[in-house]
C-alpha cells in the first residue's frame, strides 16, 4: 500500500543546505581569483559541458546549411563572381606588398634597426557567441590541443578582435575588445601618439580615456596596437576614432572610437603566435647587459628591440665583473 | 518518484539549460526568459522534497562553465532562487495561478539583482534596468508553463 502523501511536507528546512552552497560558491569565486590550480581544473570541467555547447550550436549550423542548400543558383553565381574579383584585387595588392616589404627591409638595414618577424598564426572558427547580454565574449573551436594559450591575440580579417581568456582541450573563450573588462594599448597610426583603448560593453564603441586636451587626435584617425604591454604584436588595426569632444573647462578630451574588427559578423579568426619574450626571472648578468643595451624595465626587457650583437658584447663585459 | 520521475526532472532541467545558453542575435539576448530559473522554480514548488538547493547549485555550476562566468556566480544565484521558492512553496499551493505570477516575478527579480551585484564585484559592467526583463518574461510565461508541466507531471505520475 502506498503511504498517504502529506498535504504539506514538513522536512528539514533547507537553510543549512543554502548556507553550505553559499560558502561553497564564495569559496570557488575566491579560489578562482587567487589560485592558478582552479584555472586548470576549470578547463577540464569545461570539457564536460562541451556536449551541451555543441548541442546548442546545432540549430544555427543547420540554419546556415539550410540557407546554403536552398540558395538559388543565380545568387551563388553572383557570389562566386564577387569572390573572384576580390581575389584579383587582393593578389594585386600582395604583389605590391612583396616589393614594399623588400624595400622596407633594405631601409631598416640602412638604419640598423632589427626586422620585425612575420607573426605565425592558426585559423579558428566561431562556435558560439556568449549567451550573456552583459559581457562580450565568444567561444572558438581551437583549444589547448591546437596550442592556444591564455592571453593569445585574436584577429579577424579586418582587425584585432580580442584575446583568449580561458582554454579547454578543444575550445577556448575570447574576450572581445568591446567588453567592459578589456583594454588594449594603442598608438595613433598618423603620428604615433600612444593611448589606451578601453571597451564599453557595447559592440560598436570603444572609449579612449585620459587624452590630454593638447593631444593631436582627430576624427577618422586609425588606432593600431602599439605592442607595449607585451601582449599584442605591434601594428594591427584596432579602432577608428569616431568623435573627439573637448570641453575647454576640462583637462582631458572625450574620445570615442569604433572597432575595426567586425565583432558582430565575423565567423573566421586568426590566432596569432607573437614571439615569446624572456620571462621576468633573468639571471643577474644578463639582466644588467640588457639594461645597458636597452634601458627600460629590467623585469620585462623589450627583446625585439635589442640588437643581439650588442647584447653579447655587453654580456662579455659584464660577466667577469659580476663574478669577481 | 522512481527512476522515470528523476529522469524526467533532469531532462526538463537540462532542456532549460540548453534554452538558456542557446545562441541568439545580440539584440535579442536581453529578451530571453530566465528558462533555467523558471523551471527550477517549478520543480521546487511541485516536488519540494526532491528538488532543491543542491540542484540549483549543480545547474548553476554548469551554467558558469558554459558562459565563462566566475565559477560559483550562477551557482550561488540559482541555489538562492531554489531556497527562496522552497521557503514559499506552501503559499504557492494556495495561490491561484494569476497570483503566483507576480510572486515569481519578485523572486526571479531578486535572484537577477543578486547576480548583478556579483557581477559588479568582479569588474566593471554597464548597469541598466534591462536585467529585470528576463524576470518579467519568466513571470509572463509562468501560467502557461505551470499548467503544462502540471499536466505532464500528472500524466507521468511524478510527485
Amino acid at each position: 500500500m502506498r503511504p498517504i502523501k502529506p498535504l504539506f511536507y514538513y522536512g528539514p528546512i533547507p537553510t543549512y543546505r543554502m548556507l553550505l552552497c553559499a560558502v561553497l560558491a564564495f569559496g570557488l569565486m575566491f579560489a578562482e581569483h587567487r589560485f592558478d590550480a582552479v584555472e586548470t581544473a576549470r578547463s577540464h570541467m569545461t570539457s564536460l559541458v562541451a556536449p551541451i555547447q555543441w548541442l546548442v550550436s546545432l540549430p544555427s549550423e543547420g540554419m546556415r546549411w539550410g540557407a546554403m542548400a536552398v540558395a538559388d543558383k543565380q545568387a551563388l553565381i553572383d557570389d562566386n563572381g564577387r569572390l573572384r574579383e576580390q581575389l584579383l584585387t587582393l593578389s594585386n595588392r600582395v604583389q605590391r606588398m612583396a616589393s614594399l616589404t623588400a624595400e622596407n627591409v633594405h631601409l631598416r638595414e640602412l638604419l640598423h634597426a632589427p626586422n620585425p618577424d612575420d607573426v605565425p598564426y592558426i585559423t579558428a572558427e566561431l562556435l558560439s557567441l556568449d549567451s550573456d547580454p552583459f559581457t562580450q565574449q565568444m567561444v572558438i573551436n581551437r583549444g589547448r590541443r591546437d596550442g592556444a594559450y591564455i592571453g593569445q591575440p585574436v584577429m579577424d580579417a579586418s582587425g584585432l578582435t580580442g584575446q583568449i581568456v580561458s582554454v579547454s582541450a578543444y575550445t577556448s573563450r575570447v574576450l572581445m575588445v568591446a567588453d567592459a573588462n578589456h583594454a588594449v594599448p594603442v598608438e595613433n597610426n598618423r603620428n604615433g601618439l600612444r593611448f589606451i583603448a578601453q571597451g564599453t560593453g557595447q559592440l560598436d564603441e570603444l572609449d579612449v580615456p585620459n587624452v590630454p586636451a593638447t593631444a593631436d587626435i582627430r576624427e577618422g584617425d586609425l588606432l593600431v596596437t602599439s605592442g607595449l604591454g607585451g601582449r599584442f604584436p605591434q601594428g594591427y588595426p584596432v579602432a577608428r576614432v569616431d568623435s573627439v569632444k573637448h570641453d575647454s573647462s576640462q583637462t582631458f578630451m572625450e574620445v570615442t572610437a569604433s572597432p575595426i574588427s567586425q565583432l558582430e559578423r565575423s565567423r573566421y579568426f586568426l590566432l596569432l603566435f607573437p614571439p615569446k619574450r624572456p620571462a621576468g626571472n633573468l639571471s643577474g648578468p644578463e639582466r644588467m647587459a640588457r639594461q645597458v643595451v636597452w634601458p627600460g624595465d629590467p623585469g620585462n626587457p623589450e627583446i625585439d628591440k635589442i640588437n643581439e650583437d650588442a647584447l653579447t658584447a655587453a654580456l662579455t663585459l659584464i660577466q667577469p665583473a659580476v663574478e669577481q | 518518484m522512481g527512476i522515470l520521475g528523476y529522469g524526467f526532472v533532469w531532462f526538463t532541467l537540462l532542456l532549460a539549460l540548453c534554452l538558456q545558453v542557446m545562441p541568439l542575435p545580440d539584440a535579442w539576448l536581453v529578451w530571453r526568459p530566465d528558462w533555467l530559473g523558471v523551471l527550477l522554480a517549478y520543480w521546487c514548488v511541485a516536488t519540494p522534497q526532491r528538488v532543491g538547493v543542491l540542484h540549483g547549485f549543480v545547474l548553476g555550476l554548469a551554467l558558469d562553465l558554459i558562459e565563462g562566468a566566475p565559477l560559483g556566480q550562477n551557482a550561488l544565484v540559482l541555489s538562492l532562487l531554489a531556497y527562496l521558492f522552497l521557503l514559499l512553496y506552501q503559499r504557492f499551493r494556495v495561490y491561484s495561478i494569476w497570483q503566483q505570477a507576480p510572486l515569481v516575478f519578485v523572486l526571479l527579480g531578486i535572484a537577477q539583482l543578486v547576480e548583478q551585484w556579483l557581477r559588479t564585484i568582479f569588474g566593471p559592467v554597464s548597469v541598466s534596468l534591462e536585467f529585470l526583463i528576463p524576470a518579467v518574461i519568466g513571470a509572463l510565461l509562468w501560467p502557461w508553463l505551470f499548467t503544462m508541466m502540471q499536466a505532464l507531471r500528472r500524466r507521468l505520475g511524478i510527485g
